[in-house]
């Protein structure tokens, strides 16, 4: 359950910037996470909901976002994503090269936005 | 009030995982992160290099355990430094365990630190413990459609250990679609089917370590 450690660390964050522009409530904190990062967002958001329970910030919506994977072909050098979750490793659809593709997007985990006052 | 955040949700390990490469990179140590499931082998591997290799290289290792010390206790027979961390329950090591760790171990003319992660093929792959390279573990038996199943772990590896191959005549196992899957993953990985019972491959397995021993040379 590595999704505490992450939501722990989200709390963190959304806490030192709340502090820093002076906000007191939190309404909505808005993550973005690659498909290749192995976040199970159901968990996280219950993993946000444990830690924020019976504190200022247990309303808020905790709002998570999937990044596709993205993937550079080794080979033809096409760019391709794949969606279908579970299935993050396909031939590229140009030129069917199984090897080697550059990721390029898919690894990412991180807050984009708080909304607070 | 809405705030535009942008920041990496890992930011606090990746500083401390930075603090850790600088203090490796100042003493020229050479800091390995073993990742694999449980049971594939993690502690005969290195219970094997640490014997081998004793005469060559001052190794260390840091056991990452969710409880119990019988890995610390069997590495520290080979005569090498070994600190338990105990993570109770928690799925994965991280740079600020690392750094408590540290204090324990005699870093003085140190060539080879060992991290053994917590057997988990998910989590510890997040996580930068600040070492150099990444090693995953695999052992025939537990199926050759796991990196496929677990792509992220191999694709950040720049090393894999397929284990227990004494064993491949009686599971249904097969090594090239297991290579095949890691190298479509990671096409630089350096694949080393090994056997800790027999020692097969493990000559290969200490020659990559040299080589990236010599690497980090001060």
């Amino acid at each position: 359950m590595h999704e505490m450690s992450i939501a722990q660390s989200i709390l963190d964050i959304v806490t030192q910037e709340m502090e820093k522009n002076g906000l007191k409530r939190l309404i909505r904190v808005k993550v973005k996470h690659g498909a290749l990062t192995n976040t199970v967002p159901e968990a996280l958001e219950t993993c946000f909901m444990a830690l924020t329970a019976k504190t200022p910030m247990e309303d808020a919506i905790f709002e998570i976002e999937a990044i596709p994977a993205k993937y550079k072909c080794f080979s033809c050098g096409t760019e391709f994503t794949t969606e279908e979750r579970g299935r993050l490793l396909i031939p590229c659809p140009s030129c069917g090269e199984d090897f080697g593709h550059t990721v390029l997007a898919g690894k990412e985990l991180y807050i984009e936005s708080i909304e607070a006052e | 009030m809405k705030v535009s955040v942008v920041r990496n949700v890992l930011e606090a390990n990746e500083r401390l995982a930075q603090e850790l490469k600088e203090v490796f990179a100042q003493r020229g140590i050479l800091a390995l992160n073993l990742m694999s499931s449980p049971g594939a082998g993690k502690t005969s591997l290195l219970e094997r290099t640490l014997a081998d290799l004793r005469d060559e290289f001052k190794m260390a290792v840091i056991e990452g355990d969710l409880q119990t010390d019988n890995d610390a206790r069997r590495v520290a027979a080979t005569g090498a430094q070994a600190v338990q961390i105990n993570t109770e329950g928690g799925c994965h090591l991280n740079a600020s365990m690392i750094l408590e760790a540290l204090k324990q171990i005699d870093m003085e003319g140190l060539d080879i630190l060992f991290i053994e992660n917590v057997g988990n093929l998910v989590c510890p792959a997040e996580f930068d413990v600040g070492e150099d390279y990444k090693v995953t573990l695999l052992s025939v038996t537990e199926g050759d459609d796991k990196p496929e199943k677990y792509p992220l772990m191999f694709n950040l590896s720049t090393a894999s250990v397929l284990n227990k191959t004494d064993l491949l005549p009686y599971v249904d196992f097969s090594m090239e679609s297991a290579m095949k899957h890691m190298r479509a993953l990671n096409k630089d990985i350096e694949i080393f089917p090994t056997s800790c019972r027999t020692r097969e491959g493990l000559d290969a397995w200490y020659d990559w370590l040299r080589s990236k021993r010599a690497g980090k040379k001060k």
